[in-house]
């Protein structure tokens, strides 16, 4: 315990600065959640590439919380569905529930480039199509895999903060 | 009765409805800082339950009255609590009610609720949670009651006016060895009843490690915001209650308005010492396994019942 | 003018003309001809009680009705008290019955009478991997036999009847013959489905063989009274009992504690309880675990406090040591209990045990000298035994009903009913919320007055209150805690959710008979749940009746209870209503601050994605239990077995997995078995001396007559 006190004041403050607020105007059903966004990830096929990223984001150092964003453990709590990767036959159904299980007004947001065109894995034999084939997506984050910060700052969008 | 015990009465359950989840943001906040990261601010719950309350309700099929029931009765019951336990002022109308049995009962009456509503929904995670948060309850009420045992004894009651304002006019009381292991006792109670680490973890995703959470992962919307509503203020509750109990300065037991103000600032910080005290200690705790958490529990029952027969032999012999 | 003889005749008059109806008449009207007596004689107990209640004493010897002693009845307020409170059981359990005893029902004509039944009663096994169909026994069986049969019709007038009189009885004879007589009737109605369910006769086996055992004792021990007194009428013994032997005096007490627990259905001599309160047809179970069981308690009184008028400090400890047992214990089976009448037949033992502790403490202050405490507390006892009355025959008669409906008592394979059987299910949750201690509940008013006896019992002198009263509190905390967990499951488990078995799903609403038997009991737990300060006078009155203390535990005139000695009060009705008032308030403000009127959207259960959840998937009774039987693992020492079939090709391939679990009683087993087996050893050897020779037998009297005679001339 005296190592964790010593550590915590050794380490201080991990988050960096906050960059300036997105300017893109907030999507209209965003401005209904007044800076508070509970987000469901579904991992629709990704090669966890973007998982890690999202990790990231919600990691010490980019620190998305701060923005009001929270992951939750189920979509009935959940604003945002972050869906990544190639959506696989099998995972295709799950991701249209997951989705119509929210309750509304429901945001759909795709991380990656395979969950906007399938990317990497485009013709796979698994592959079904992208999100943007399945669900209507609000939000895009482009990147193979995105940068934490792009995600961060997509997300920012949403919580308007 | 003066108008003031009306007013300490609202004040109380306003302070309780409205300060709950600023008190668990404030927390969220602590963790966060000591974890290295900036914290989405004291009002994010409040922001939270906002955008719940705006959003669209959903009734999973096969539910039934039990499922949208337990939420309002949860936060009711919570709310009757605040109003019953003398958190600000000991002179109030319904003070000759405030039993402290019956705010153990009340609280009780809430887990019973959202157990029932996760049963209701016939998931398997809805009945895993209710299984597991039911078994912890049953463990934790001897404790609870055994500790309320021991603080009644010098009062002699267990009214809890009557208790407060006895420690009020014997400050010593709170420093006798019965009253520290009563609290102590107390205090693994709580965080049992409320579902905080090392017995249960709000924070977790992975259902199966959910004691509360397991409960309400079908509720959406206003209904959820009512969960969280009540769960943050049964914690706030709780630890004024604790706050009360161990501390019991400041607490009105005149009637002057300008006390009362004076008795709810005190309030507000005890209790958020208490919840930074409670937030710190979990960075450095894990959650513990469930079949751990009776030994937690066994052991605290254990310090409730040395309080209560400490008490007896401390004071009780020598008083009569 | 005393209305307590005429009510009392017309109990006797009314038993004897349903059990003549029941005979009697043709099966058309049997069961409405019989059930409007029970409820007449009911209603009949119901105002010698009230009147009795009301301060009436009556006493009255007829020595022509019965030969040699005659019958001598004698009714105080604390005979008044019991006699109401079956009274009033009876007269909603036989309205109640009328309807259970009628033609119809889900399961009726359907499947063959159970065969795999025995597990349930036989200790909650479970083959949990495996779906069956429904296969419990019929609840009332189709033709002449079961519940409709002539013999059970005729039987339950007389069973009420004899339960109505017993607290009437004013001599020892009496007392026993109208003991036995309910002891013999509500046997042959255990029996009544004896044809249905070969788990009965066993069950019947066990309570006969104990129930008579008790009687064994309950002879011995109030005929060594009565000849040590010189008198067998209760005022002979009342009179005689001070100038006994402390010896004597503790050989009565614990001969008829033991007599008198074992009726009341506490550890350890409770095995027939869970045997035959299930295995009854659930009114009769009504009957039995609400009316019947409390005779025990009456009893204990009677003879403890009032006859032998109170005793040494041991005497109660003994009593408090055998409710805080049974309680705990009790409440643990039934936590591990699936069959649905088990469970509720385990928290009988558990709420009777909780009542006996409230006993023993009221006995231990009296005999520390702390009357008004001891009055508190007994109050507070028999306050709970007119709750658990209430709520234990409306939750045995919404477990009859469920019975009814579906053939079924095995909560893992109910569920759903909340949409099937509305009214039934609310009525059960109104019971529940009694049996759970939590308010607004009926049984949290008198659990709370035996905890304030407890609290407040620490100013009694004496180490052993120090270290007893706060394990009592402990124990009376475990129990409702567990409690709780045990209705949450009988509730959520059995009917919310969704039906896991065929039998639930075709399940539908019970009579209208049924419903008003039920909703009669549902008023009584309200009124007593809201009002509870109304029965202040009539408690203050019994407990004074038994001798225990003359000033009032409670203070008059409240709608809510409040000590007469300490500031300790509750007003349940106010705190009924601020829990209605805030769970409005809240449900209006949560709606505030919605833009617009979002409408509540039907939505499938969130799956995680994956098909729809089955209900096989939902939690059933046993697994919810399993997180406390993990706990508990030392004490109930589950027998589990599971058993992986792979399949032909692959060891890690698996076919099925068939999961076993037996809760044995572990009293049972560790007490019982031993003792049967010595018994039935003794009688294998004594079976040798009967060699069927006459000169053998004559030799044995020939040696018997000497050792008398020798016995006589040592000088005995
Ligand atoms: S976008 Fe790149 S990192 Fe993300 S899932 Fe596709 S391949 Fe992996």
């Amino acid at each position: 315990m005296g190592g964790l006190l010593r550590k915590i004041r050794g380490t201080g403050r991990v988050a960096e600065a906050a960059p300036p607020r997105p300017e893109a105007d907030p999507l209209p059903a965003a401005r209904e959640l007044g800076g508070s966004v509970q987000v469901r990830c579904v991992d629709a096929g990704s090669c966890n590439g973007c998982e890690i990223e999202i990790g990231n984001a919600f990691g010490p150092v980019y620190d998305a919380e701060r923005y009001g964003v929270r992951l939750v453990a189920s979509p009935r709590h959940a604003d945002v569905a972050l869906v990544t990767g190639p959506v696989t036959r099998n995972m295709a159904e799950p991701l249209r529930r997951t989705v119509a299980a929210m309750p509304q007004p429901a945001i759909v947001v795709a991380v990656g480039d395979c969950a906007l065109d399938c990317g990497e894995f485009a013709g796979g034999y698994g592959v079904e199509g992208s999100v943007v084939d399945m669900v209507s997506v609000d939000v895009s984050v482009p990147g193979c895999p995105p940068e934490p910060a792009a995600i961060v700052t997509a997300l920012r969008t949403l919580t308007g903060r | 009765m003066s108008a003031t015990g009306y007013v300490a009465v609202a004040a109380q359950v306003a302070v309780v409805a409205g300060g709950a989840p600023l008190l668990t943001g404030w927390m969220r906040q602590v963790r966060a800082r000591l974890e290295g990261r900036a914290g989405a601010g004291v009002v994010q719950p409040w922001r939270d339950a906002r955008k719940l309350l705006r959003k669209e309700p959903v009734s999973p099929t096969g539910t039934g009255p039990a499922f949208r029931l337990a939420p309002l009765l949860l936060v009711a019951g919570t709310a009757v609590v605040a109003a019953l336990v003398p958190l600000a002022a000991t002179r109030t109308p319904v003070s000759g009610s405030a039993d402290l049995i019956l705010v153990v009962a009340l609280l009780a009456l809430g887990t019973v609720a959202l157990a029932l509503a996760g049963l209701d929904t016939g998931t398997a995670f809805g009945g895993m949670g209710a299984s597991r948060e039911m078994t912890i309850a049953a463990l934790v009420e001897p404790t609870i009651l055994l500790a309320v045992f021991a603080v009644s004894i010098p009062a002699g009651s267990t009214n809890l006016p009557a208790i407060v304002a006895g420690t009020i006019d014997h400050p010593a009381r709170t420093a006798s060895p019965a009253e520290l292991l009563a609290v102590a006792a107390l205090v693994v109670a709580v965080l049992a009843e409320t579902g905080r680490i090392p017995v249960d973890n709000p924070a977790t995703h992975l259902e199966l490690t959910m004691v509360h959470e397991a409960m309400v992962l079908e509720y959406a919307g206003p209904d959820l915001a009512l969960v969280e509503l009540g769960s943050q203020m049964r914690l706030a509750v709780l630890l004024g209650l604790v706050a009360t109990l161990a501390a019991p300065w400041g607490v009105a037991t005149g009637g002057s308005p300008a006390l009362l103000a004076l008795a709810l600032a005190l309030l507000v910080a005890k209790v958020a010492v208490l919840g930074t005290a409670l937030a710190a200690a979990e960075v450095f705790r894990a959650k513990v396994r469930l079949f751990k958490v009776p030994e937690l529990l066994a052991g605290s029952f254990v310090l409730a019942l040395l309080a209560v027969v400490g008490s007896y032999f401390l004071t009780g012999e020598a008083g009569r | 003018m005393n209305a307590v003889g005429p009510a009392l005749a017309a109990v006797g008059g009314l038993a004897v003309a349903g059990a003549l109806a029941g005979g009697l008449a043709p099966a058309r009207v049997r069961p409405l001809a019989a059930g409007l007596c029970t409820a007449g004689l009911g209603a009949a107990g119901v105002v010698a009680g009230a009147a009795a209640l009301g301060g009436a004493r009556y006493g009255v010897w007829l020595p022509g009705l019965l030969p040699l002693a005659g019958v001598r009845l004698a009714v105080d307020p604390l005979s008044g008290l019991f006699m109401a409170v079956t009274g009033a059981v009876t007269v909603a359990v036989a309205v109640y019955g009328v309807g259970y005893a009628s033609p119809g029902g889900g399961m009726h004509g359907g499947r063959g009478p159970g065969d795999e039944d025995a597990a349930g009663s036989a200790g909650g096994r479970h083959a949990g991997s495996d779906a069956h169909e429904p296969r419990d026994a019929l609840a009332a069986g189709g033709g002449d036999h079961g519940v409709r049969s002539r013999g059970a019709q005729a039987v339950g007038p007389v069973f009420a009847g004899a339960m109505v009189l017993v607290p009437a009885a004013g001599s020892v004879s009496t007392f026993l013959l109208l003991w036995e007589l309910m002891a013999l009737a509500s046997l042959l109605l255990v029996l009544a489905e004896h044809r249905e369910r070969p788990t009965v006769r066993s069950a019947g086996l066990w309570y006969a063989v104990m129930t008579h055992l008790g009687l064994v004792l309950l002879l011995v021990g109030l005929a060594l009274f009565a000849a040590r007194a010189g008198g067998e009428s209760f005022a002979a013994l009342r009179a005689g009992a001070g100038g006994m032997p402390a010896g004597v005096r503790g050989t009565v007490f614990v001969m008829t504690a033991l007599a008198f627990t074992s009726k009341a259905g506490l550890a350890p001599l409770h095995a027939w309880l869970p045997r035959a309160h299930p295995e009854a047809p659930s009114h009769v179970s009504a009957l039995m675990s609400a009316a019947m069981v409390n005779l025990g308690v009456y009893g204990l009184l009677r003879v403890g406090f009032d006859l032998l008028g109170g005793g040494p400090a041991w005497w109660w400890l003994l009593l408090m040591g055998a409710g805080a047992l049974s309680a705990v214990y009790g409440i643990l089976q039934a936590a591990m209990a699936s069959d649905l009448k088990r469970l509720l037949a385990y928290s009988t033992s558990e709420n009777l045990g909780l009542v006996v502790l409230g006993t023993g403490a009221a006995g231990l202050f009296r005999a520390a000298g702390d009357r008004p405490l001891a009055a508190l507390a007994l109050a507070a006892a028999l306050l709970h035994v007119v709750n658990h009355a209430a709520f234990k025959a409306l939750l045995f008669c919404a477990a009859g009903s469920v019975l009814r409906a579906t053939g079924l008592r095995d909560l893992d394979r109910l569920g759903g009913l909340r949409a099937r059987m509305p009214v039934t299910a609310g009525l059960f949750a109104l019971g529940a919320l009694g049996a759970v201690a939590l308010p607004p509940g009926n049984g949290f008013v008198s659990e709370w007055l035996l905890l304030q006896a407890l609290v407040h019992g620490l100013a009694v002198p004496g180490a052993a209150a120090a270290v007893v009263l706060p394990v009592a509190v402990a124990v009376i905390a475990l129990s409702a805690g567990l409690a709780a967990a045990v209705f949450v499951k009988a509730l959520g488990v059995g009917f919310f959710a969704r039906p896991r078995s065929a039998g639930a799903g075709r399940a539908v609403e019970s009579p209208p008979a049924m419903l008003a038997g039920m909703a009669l009991l549902a008023a009584c737990c309200a009124a007593l749940a809201l009002v509870p300060g109304a029965l202040g006078p009539a408690l203050t009155r019994a407990v004074r009746a038994a001798g225990v203390g003359t000033e009032k535990p409670l203070a008059d005139g409240e709608l809510g209870v409040h000590l007469a000695h300490t500031s300790a009060a509750l007003h349940p009705l106010w705190v009924a209503l601020a829990l209605v008032a805030g769970t409005a308030a809240v449900a209006g403000l949560a709606r505030l601050p919605a833009r617009r009127r979002a409408r509540r959207r039907d939505a499938r259960l969130w799956d995680c994605g994956g098909g729809a959840p089955t209900a096989r998937m939902a939690y059933t009774a046993t697994s919810f239990a399993e997180p406390l039987q993990r706990v508990f693992d030392d004490v109930l020492a589950p027998e589990q077995d599971v058993d992986v079939t792979p399949v032909r090709e692959s060891a890690y391939l698996v076919e099925r997995v068939r999961f076993q679990r037996l809760v044995p009683d572990r009293i049972e087993h560790r007490l019982y078995r031993p003792l049967l087996a010595a018994v039935s050893g003794l009688a294998d050897r004594a079976r040798g001396l009967g060699g069927g020779s006459v000169h053998l037998y004559l030799g044995y009297g020939l040696f018997g007559l000497v050792a008398v005679l020798a016995a006589l001339v040592v000088g005995w």
